[in-house]
């Protein structure tokens, strides 16, 4: 084998702590190295060329690229490789910047390390052999997983590229957080107006299948052909024939239901529709309060609907579909402020979250859209807004920036004038972070146009004096304490890793951060995309977004699924596991260890059961060649022979003593 | 511990490539120091690693072989490391057999976005295997260094009341 | 129960010599045996930490030694700011080389941590509150009580370990098992304005002015605190109060122990009321009126 060795400078990335000259030298005296260099690029064009000629001039079967991480650029040199007229797998990277440039200092370790992860490069690819990928069919279906605005808009592009839709939302109705709001900054346009219409494309939408009071069961296959189970929670009543008229919610005389559309501010009906413009425009009983289903007693609804469709009788159901890729979209929760025993823990009534306000506000709401304060019904005219409650403070282990509570309090200072024009807001902040189109007019605004007091510094106690609250803070401008009275306190509360995200996450097999957040493939480069071929992110279930960065990715999501099942077929990585028949004794015991069922037994000429392996179906993790007591069944590209050859090249045996 | 004060140890990594080499990517980009005694070997998943993979390492004279795959139930290919931790902890209570100091072999689990925790992993790991020091050859090179070997391993059970007058 | 070793602290001696009397009178009604330190001295207070850390832990080590030495494994003490340089002291020598320096100044070293724990932390930890309810013979009943626990009795909260750091309840728990009314005092954990009471009297009037306020808007009939500075600057300096805020507060401040000892029916002269500045003789009056009408 001839072997061609090229040592990456990136720039001071790498050659700042590593002799990178040297490590050619010592790299040109490894086993079958014909040829090694250094370049400062190699992953620039001028590099890639560099590859592809030396190929040519050497005549090399083989090379190693010592730079980033593989997980950044192996697909990039593979296909430099390939353009040169070899096998795409007759390729090695050695990681030496994440894994020894940037974790040390020291050039003579990181030399000698670099020098080490080139020769197991070498001694690895002397026994790769060239793969070639088959192809297989796929799914021309894509799942969309949470109906908030993220995920209407994937969906809704998806459907218009002409694919299949298939949507699964956990509350009553699509609309998310979004629904909820009143107006949306930096246009104080009306929330429900702008996605009320999108709401009922995806109803009316012939592509879309809406699947709503459904989560995930359960997700298996791969890209291009997963197969999802839904489970339908009951709703007790029959969906294909309830109208949505709202006459049991008239007259359901249970009303202790917690309004989760409004906030928890006040209760509802057990049979509900959440909002007017909810979709689907269908009632559910919520068991925990209806007197019939918990007591046997009431029955009310079934008298007097007029299409018959309550049955109290109804069991969850399970879907099965199957997709060719999916997009997640969960969205968010918000911090639960109790957390923080300097608001009141709940004992004031009058501290309410930004989202209960914006419920406030909103002309649906419990108040018809009148600021009234939960307390006593009076109308504020001190409101005072806290900011980053439960955002950038580490001692609630919320260290990040939740990224748009600054421009939504702006917004409901703003609106609180409009509503009330004799009010005066206040608003303590710690900085204000407003970096998008408009964004820093706009808090402008509010401070000089609508008059809103701003006041930087942290709140520190929150206490009732006479009807009122007294909130005491630190004003850092002015270098004192301030203390302002206050009849409504409305905090921002910040974003946290929607309920449920990392069980989803493993269902998905998609890794949440420690905030529980979806971590994308590249923090850079591919945003949407996720470690699981065929996974998509949308919206704020990857971390805090606004309602314009959640929309666009909404988009992206749908750009990338398009673009995957545009393909008629897709390629599988041969880099699959490969039965050798003539060692294989036929135990079967790959068969049964194997995740995705991609091994079958068959029976060869002679009568004898072997193993076979199904290689579009084969993901490539090897649990099945550490099985085989034979060795019989090895994966391809890592085979027992390479990974030895590694753990050779570190720790060379001198055997004097062979312990084969 | 730094290792710039000291001579280097031979410390092998095999790191799912899903999870942990992602992890210890990470904790690259974040630029958080570790010593440098580790090299990582990436196998697609903790479920690849024979334990047989840890053995020969420590056989050829490896100072220290550390295991690292997604967290359980996290897997990538779904049951992986599940196959893996029954392997490595088997292997575990199995090296003090071999005469292997079991300190010398440890496995955990790092998802790709825990750098810190990679950082931390590995500094530990490396100190821990400092503290053993160099391990004891079985990988003699010549014929003198064996049977110094083979009579040093024979005269050790002498003081053992088990190994008779 | 075991012994535990006593603490009273310097001004347990003198300006808060009623919370010591009536901390050794409830502990005893309630089978609490208290043991005296012997040779204590004191813990250093706040100008010793304000000048050097070693020197102040040493000052508080020296007393946990004295433990360590009479075979204690507990101490307690009713003084919040005594409780908050002793537990310092024993988490800063947790630190080796920080020991070592603090047992340089001491004649006999400080080797082992001994716990400490306020006097309201083992009345409401160890001792089981119906003992309390069963014991009352004079319930508290028709008196609204203000409970306020000054700022260092539950903070900070890693060091302290004890009660709700910005809502505590010990003593709100107490006073109700005596059979009184506890208003929803919101200012517990503010600060009276502490010792400035010396050098800055404008500012402790200020602070404890607002905290007498906020009783009085609550319609308390006493305040009951567990602090010997805040109980002064509350009870003391009321007048001083009035007169720089044109007020008139008339609110009787106790400890929580002598009302603990007046339920429990411990004799007047063991609980030191005569030390209260301002006259407590309404509140008696309204728990008599009470007593007799029911």
């Amino acid at each position: 084998m001839r072997i061609g060795v090229f040592i990456c400078h990136c720039g001071s990335n790498i050659a700042g702590t590593v002799d990178c000259e040297s490590v050619v030298e010592i790299a040109s005296g490894f086993p079958e190295v014909v040829f090694a260099t250094d370049s400062m690029y190699t992953c620039s064009e001028p590099g890639q060329d560099g590859i592809i000629s030396a190929i040519h001039e050497h005549n090399l079967d083989g090379v190693v690229v010592a730079s980033c991480t593989p997980r950044m650029h192996e697909p990039t040199f593979r296909r430099a490789v390939e353009r040169a007229g070899l096998n795409r797998y007759m390729f090695e990277m050695a990681n030496i910047r994440e894994h020894v440039s940037w974790i040390g200092k020291d050039k003579e370790h990181n030399t000698r390390k670099s020098a080490d992860l080139v020769l197991m490069a070498v001694e690895k690819l002397r026994r790769n052999r060239p793969l070639v990928a088959k192809s297989f069919e796929t799914v021309k279906r894509v799942l969309v997983i949470g109906g908030g605005v993220a995920g209407i808009q994937a969906a809704l592009d998806c459907a218009d590229g002409g694919i299949d839709v298939v949507m699964v939302e956990r509350d009553q109705s699509i609309g998310g957080k979004m629904a909820k709001l009143d107006k949306t900054f930096p246009t104080i346009d009306c929330s429900s107006c702008v996605l009320g219409p999108k709401m009922v494309d995806i109803a009316q939408h012939d592509k879309i299948t809406l699947h709503t009071c459904a989560e995930i069961e359960s997700v298996s296959g791969y890209v291009g052909n997963f197969s999802v189970t839904i489970r339908r929670r009951a709703t007790y009543v029959d969906w294909t024939r309830c109208t949505g008229c709202g006459i049991c919610t008239e007259k359901c005389p249970s009303k202790r239901s917690p309004d989760t559309f409004n906030e928890f501010m006040g209760t509802t009906t057990s049979i509900n529709i959440p909002f007017p413009q909810a979709i689907p425009k269908k009632a559910a009983i919520n068991p925990d309060t209806c007197m019939k289903l918990q007591k046997g007693k009431c029955g009310i609804c079934a008298k007097v609907c007029p299409v018959g469709c309550i049955d109290y009788e109804q069991q969850d159901e399970l879907i099965n579909v199957d997709v060719g890729a999916i997009v997640v979209a969960t969205g968010y929760d918000l911090f639960d402020w109790h957390k923080y025993p300097q608001y009141g823990e709940g004992r004031y009534p009058d501290v309410i979250t930004a989202l209960q306000y914006e419920r406030l506000l909103s002309a649906s709401g419990p108040t018809g859209g009148h600021i009234k304060r939960p307390s006593d019904g009076k109308e504020p005219k001190n409101v005072v807004f806290i900011q980053c409650v439960g955002s950038r403070d580490r001692s609630v282990d919320r260290p990040y920036c939740s990224g748009f509570c600054c421009m939504y309090t702006a917004k409901q200072a703003i609106l609180t004038k409009d509503h009330i024009p004799d009010s005066q807001s206040f608003v303590f902040y710690m900085d204000i972070r407003a970096p998008g189109k408009g964004y820093d007019e706009f808090t402008r605004r509010a401070m000089e146009e609508y008059g809103a007091q701003y006041v930087r510094g942290r709140v520190a106690m929150i206490y009732p004096k006479g009807d009122r609250l007294i909130v005491r803070g630190a004003d850092t401008l002015a270098g004192t304490q301030v203390e302002v009275p206050a009849d409504l306190v409305v905090l921002a509360t910040g974003v946290e890793a929607a309920q449920g995200a990392v069980k989803l996450g493993e269902t998905l097999r998609v890794v949440p951060d420690q905030y529980g957040f979806f971590v994308e493939s590249h923090p850079k480069l591919k945003p949407v995309e996720t470690n699981t071929a065929g996974v998509y992110l949308a919206g704020a279930c990857q971390g805090p977004k606004d309602i314009p960065t959640s929309v666009g990715q909404g988009s992206a999501a749908a750009a990338k699924a398009l673009g995957l099942l545009s393909k008629a077929q897709l390629e599988s990585d041969p880099a699959v596991s490969k039965v050798n028949l003539s060692r294989c004794v036929g135990c079967q015991k790959c068969i049964s260890t194997c995740p995705f069922g991609a091994i079958k037994a068959v029976t060869d000429r002679f009568g004898n059961l072997k193993a076979e392996v199904i290689e579009t179906v084969c993901q490539g993790c090897g649990i099945c060649t550490v099985t085989c007591p034979q060795g019989a069944i090895q994966l391809e590209h890592f085979t027992d022979n390479q990974i030895l050859a590694e753990v050779n090249a570190l720790c060379p045996p001198k055997m004097y003593v062979n312990f084969e | 511990m730094s290792a710039e004060d000291v001579r280097e140890l031979r410390i092998v990594g095999f790191l799912c490539n899903w999870c942990s080499y992602g992890g210890a990517d990470t904790a690259g980009v974040a630029r958080f120091t570790q010593p440098t005694d580790l090299r990582i070997i990436r196998v697609p998943c903790s479920g690849r690693i024979d334990p047989l993979f840890v053995a020969r390492a420590l056989l050829n004279g490896a100072d220290g072989v550390l295991v690292s795959g997604c967290h359980p139930r996290d897997c990538h290919y779904a049951e992986g490391n599940f196959y893996a931790r029954r392997r490595l902890e088997m292997l575990k209570r199995f090296l003090p057999i071999t005469g292997i100091d079991e300190r010398r072999f440890e496995y955990t689990w790092v998802s790709a976005s825990e750098g810190q925790r990679w950082q931390h992993v590995v500094t530990e790991f490396t100190r821990r295997i400092h503290e053993l020091g160099p391990a004891p050859s079985f990988n003699p090179s010549s014929a003198e260094e064996w049977a110094n070997l083979a009579l040093h391993e024979a005269t050790k059970g002498e003081t053992c009341p088990c190994h008779g007058a | 129960m075991a012994k535990i070793a006593y603490y009273p602290g310097c001004s347990g001696q003198s300006t808060s010599l009623e919370y010591d009397l009536s901390t050794r009178a409830v502990c005893r009604t309630l089978g609490l045996e208290l043991v005296d330190l012997e040779d204590w001295s004191c813990c250093g207070s706040t100008p010793a930490h304000t000048v050097n850390h070693v020197l102040s832990a040493a000052l508080s080590a020296r007393n946990l030694a004295l433990a360590e030495q009479q075979g204690m494994d507990m101490v307690t003490t009713p003084c919040p700011s005594c409780l908050s340089n002793l537990r310092t002291a024993a988490h800063k020598m947790e630190d080796a080389s920080f020991r070592e320096q603090a047992n340089a100044l001491l004649d006999t070293p400080c080797t082992k941590n001994v716990q400490t724990q306020s006097v309201l932390q083992i009345l409401s930890e160890q001792v089981d509150p119906e003992t309390i309810r069963a014991k009352v013979v004079k319930p508290l009943k028709g008196l609204k009580v203000a409970c306020y626990y000054g700022c260092i009795m539950s903070r900070p909260p890693e060091l302290m370990q004890f009660d709700h750091h910005e809502n505590p309840m010990a003593m709100d728990k107490l006073m109700e098992l005596l059979g009184a009314e506890v208003v929803p005092y919101p200012l517990k954990v503010e600060c009276c304005g502490a010792s400035y009471g010396v050098p800055r009297v404008d500012i402790v009037t200020k602070l404890s002015g607002k905290l007498l306020d906020a009783g009085r808007e609550l319609e308390a009939d006493a305040f009951v605190t567990a602090c010997p500075l805040c109980q002064m600057n509350l009870d003391m300096r009321q007048g001083q109060i009035n007169s720089a805020l044109k007020e008139n507060f008339r609110i009787p401040v106790f400890y929580y122990t002598q009302l603990l000892g007046y339920a429990l029916g411990i004799d007047d002269k063991e609980l030191g009321f005569k030390k209260l500045c301002v006259n407590p003789r309404p509140v008696f009056d309204k728990l008599k009126e009470a007593a007799q009408a029911s």
